[in-house]
């Protein structure tokens, strides 16, 4: 089979976008040998979205390393072909196959995908289909072709329950190790795959959805969620309790050819001490665990000298609140600039951005500022806790300004709860004071200044402060947009939005419940594919298929949901609790902030996953 | 500028140009030598590639260009066994040389062109956009329905030693037109005189070998080509497959170029 893929391969490449990115052999991808290294549990770990995107994410990257460290294990990655590769390989034949052997991904034990983005659901149905693999959970039997997943999106994984057998929740340093065993073990017993499940659900973490019914209302909404087979009424995330002491892939795949992220990734931190209401992340990812900036620096250089990059990036949701900042970057920087290593730091916050942090930057490259306000009026920043004021962002780009820094990208919503015109007007005025503090600070005006503004449609996400909030109208969202815009008019400044359509589903399949399953399915029979990719997104697709189902999308979008209604995540256990989540809707509502967890903890829950149970953030 | 002698085989014949750039940096960062990076705003380092090569062509006879920093002092003999353990697969250090010859000396090519007749031409697929690969022939593909593959074209029927011959006597003509996608659209081309030495062979029933001794710069005779003059002259001896290979590199004097 792998040499008719081969020899299939070198004739459909010539005529496919990037051919380099269907191939592996790239430095560091691990090839074992199917004999020689008794390798009895072979992972296929599928990425549903495009090469580029997939090889830029850590978690893939550390999951990777780990699989592959387990004797008699051998992980591989696949990912989602590009259209016109699909075509090619479904005109010829051949079957989605893993990069590392180029074997079908049929052949494998078990299928696990890594899923972080809604609009990827249907390239899992591609994915599987192109493996030949049957696609619902109920259609596959026996012990070969378990299909797991796991990522940011399994926080509600209800509209991809029909599909996948389990999901393992929460990072999966720890688990994975534990449900590979398990695989392991049920194989060498010959268990049924019932036998397994059972098995597999008492491993922390670990949901099978089929383990549960979901019992519906007349009106539509949950009545009940009933657990089966005596599995647990709540499935906790798993977190990695120590992070100085959890695996990190210093010894990582370089790939061939450009993907997003090209350069190291140093994982500060997990968890974020902000608590936006509207942050998904920043809520599932709690409890805050920062890195010591001796592992972190002894990780930046083992991980630069392995793979010869000449770049790196200090990532996190919000890297200047890692505590260690300074002396990190006070070491990270002297290495560097020896070396012509380019380091930067994204999700700078402009409360904390000092100028000596700026300056040291500088020394190895300038690179854009960015903040993300997300809202134009202070109110409306407290009400969604983002707690940076204007004077912050106009202190910042002054120093910014005065440092040679001509280009500054702002990052807003629109739709958010209760905004008002005069906080969508509200943005406009913040960049107009923006643009006249380049005016009054700037060193060089001769190069001018361009200031870009980038709206995104507020996307109500489960374990939020706003999980329970409606959605506004794509008309509305659009209408602020235009009024945004008339309040914008500067040569200097870049206005763009994110589409409508697009977010509304997003909304859709992020509160999804079971039930969409279908949905999906019945958008990808139509076609929908690449969802998230501008080239291959189809609205029409999803209105039909919305209509075929019966659904009607405004039961996920804009009714918004009961504080007292069963939520479909409501078995899901990621820390934070509801209580605190309910309260912060309230305080949202008042408009009032939540201090940081630095500042004295706001009793998130989110430490019961410790074993100390405190928090040290 | 010291310089290196490798090949691009294997899977890394589908790295474009800025691919194997990139590539290359980093495999020297990694075997712990640095390059010297150009002054000015955003310093590069450097490193070029003599004959860049077509995406999907395979070659044993790479060249590239670079200068260490000056404290990184280590001897050319070394460097390939610095760089061969950090490459990824397909890209192999054969040698290296303290100094080599001025690019402006490289005046021939010599390639192998594998053209491959398996099927029936009632199947043969367009190929998507000639842009996306070198490939300026259509390529077909094997079907997986046997049914399909079965089917035998009527052209099928020239016989593996007419259509070698028939190929001997297309190269051997005065001039050979071909259209090239230029930068403002298709132009034409004439590959005769961009020829030095050219020979057919039969390999077997379904395979015929070309090789090619052409002009390596001002213009390059791309080996490709061929393929797109058998296109335009010959239709019935269309391969259904073409792969090509770049074999080695000469000065004017047919010296082997290092
Ligand atoms: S438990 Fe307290 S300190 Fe810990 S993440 Fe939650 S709010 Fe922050």
């Amino acid at each position: 089979m792998k040499k008719r893929i081969d020899e299939a391969l070198e004739r459909i490449l010539p005529n496919v976008q990037k051919p380099a990115r269907y191939v592996g052999g790239e430095y560091n991808q691990t090839v074992k040998d199917l004999q020689a290294d008794s390798i009895d549990l072979r992972v296929a770990f599928c990425f549903p979205d495009t090469y580029e995107i997939g090889m830029s994410n850590l978690g893939i990257r550390i999951l990777y390393g780990i699989m592959n460290q387990m004797p008699g294990v051998w992980c591989e990655r696949v990912f989602t072909p590009w259209g016109d590769m699909e075509e090619a390989m479904r005109q010829v034949g051949v079957p989605l196959y893993a990069l590392e052997s180029h074997d079908p991904v049929k052949d494998f034990d078990m299928i696990a995908f890594s899923v972080g983005y809604e609009m990827s659901y249907t390239n899992i149905l591609t994915m599987l289909d192109l493996a030949g693999v049957p696609l619902h959970a109920a259609d596959r039997e026996g012990l070969h072709n378990i299909v797991f997943a796991g990522g940011a999106c399994t926080y509600n994984p209800e509209p991809l329950a029909d599909f996948f057998d389990f999901f393992s929740l929460g990072e999966g340093e720890q688990s994975t190790v534990e449900i590979l065993e398990c695989y392991r073990a049920a194989k060498q017993a010959g268990l049924s795959k019932a036998a397994f499940l059972e098995n597999v659900s008492k491993i922390p973490g670990v949901y099978v959805p089929s383990f549960y019914e979901h019992r519906y209302n007349p009106d539509g909404t949950l009545a009940e969620i009933v657990p089966l087979h005596g599995a647990p009424a709540k499935v906790t995330k798993r977190i990695v309790q120590d992070l100085d002491k959890a695996y990190y892939p210093t010894k990582t795949i370089v790939a061939s050819t450009e993907i997003v992220h090209d350069r190291m990734n140093l994982e500060v931190m997990r968890g974020c001490i902000r608590g936006c209401r509207f942050c998904q992340a920043g809520y599932t990812y709690r409890p805050v665990r920062p890195r010591l900036p001796e592992t972190l620096f002894d990780q930046a250089v083992a991980s630069l000298e392995d793979s010869g990059c000449h770049e790196i990036t200090l990532s996190s949701l919000s890297t200047s609140d890692y505590r260690y900042l300074e002396p990190l970057t006070d070491r990270l920087t002297d290495y560097c600039a020896a070396r012509k290593i380019n380091l930067s730091v994204p999700s700078l916050r402009a409360d904390n951005f000092s100028r000596e942090l700026m300056l040291k930057l500088q020394k190895v490259r300038k690179s854009g500022l960015t903040f993300a306000p997300e809202a134009g009026t202070q109110r409306l920043r407290d009400a969604i806790n983002k707690n940076v004021t204007e004077e912050d962002i106009l202190k910042t780009c002054e120093i910014a300004f005065a440092g040679g820094w001509n280009n500054v990208k702002l990052y807003f919503m629109l739709g958010l709860p209760t905004e008002t015109d005069e906080d969508v007007i509200g943005i406009g005025d913040l960049v107009y004071k923006i643009y006249n503090t380049w005016k009054a600070c700037a060193s060089n005006k001769k190069r001018g200044v361009r200031i870009h503004v980038a709206v995104a449609f507020f996307v109500p996400k489960p374990f939020t402060g706003f999980q329970w909030e409606q959605q506004t109208t794509p008309e509305e969202y659009l209408r602020r947009c235009r009024l945004l815009k008339e309040h914008l008019n500067n040569k200097s400044v870049e206005f763009n939005y994110h589409e409508a359509k697009l977010s509304e589903l997003e909304a859709v399949l992020a509160r999804g419940d079971r039930r969409l399953g279908a949905l999906l399915e019945a958008a990808w029979r139509k076609g929908a594919k690449l969802d998230g990719w501008m080239e291959y997104f189809d609205y029409d697709k999803w209105i039909a298929a919305l209509e075929e189902c019966g659904i009607d999308r405004s039961f996920y979008t804009t009714r918004g949901f009961g504080l007292d209604e069963v939520l479909p995540w409501d078995t899901i256990d990621p820390g934070v609790t509801k209580r605190f989540l309910l309260r912060e809707r309230e305080r949202a509502y008042r408009s009032e902030i939540t201090p940081d967890c630095r500042h004295g903890c706001a009793g998130c829950g989110a430490n019961r996953l410790l074993d100390c149970g405190v928090c040290d953030p | 500028m010291s310089r290196l002698l490798f090949t691009k085989e294997g899977p890394a014949v589908w790295m474009s140009h800025l691919d194997l750039m990139r590539t290359l940096q980093r495999a020297f960062r990694r075997g712990g030598l640095m390059l010297k990076h150009s002054q000015g705003y955003s310093p590069h380092p450097e490193l070029s590639i003599v004959l860049p090569l077509s995406v999907g062509v395979s070659s044993v006879c790479e060249l590239a260009d670079f200068e260490l920093e000056p404290d990184c002092s280590v001897p050319v003999g070394e460097i390939a066994a610095r760089l061969n353990p950090v490459l990824p697969a397909g890209i192999r250090v054969l040698d290296c040389f303290e100094q080599g010859k001025k690019a402006g000396k490289l005046a021939f090519l010599r390639s192998e062109l594998r053209l491959t007749y398996d099927q029936a031409t009632g199947n043969r697929q367009q190929a998507t956009d000639p842009s996306v690969a070198a490939h300026s022939v259509r390529h077909a593909v094997p079907r997986s329905d046997e049914a399909e593959g079965e089917r035998i074209s009527p052209l099928a029927s020239l016989g593996r030693n007419d259509r070698v011959e028939a190929l001997r006597e297309l190269f051997a003509r005065p001039s050979l037109i071909v259209e090239k996608h230029g930068k403002n659209g298709p132009v034409e081309l004439d590959l005769s005189p961009m020829i030095r030495s050219l020979s057919v062979s039969s390999q077997n029933g379904r395979e015929i070998m070309i090789e090619v001794l052409g002009c390596a710069q001002n213009p390059t005779l791309n080996p490709l080509l061929l393929a797109a003059a058998i296109e335009r002259y010959l239709p019935e001896c269309r391969p259904d497959f073409v792969q090509c290979r770049r074999i080695e590199v000469y000065d004017a004097e047919m010296q082997v170029f290092r």
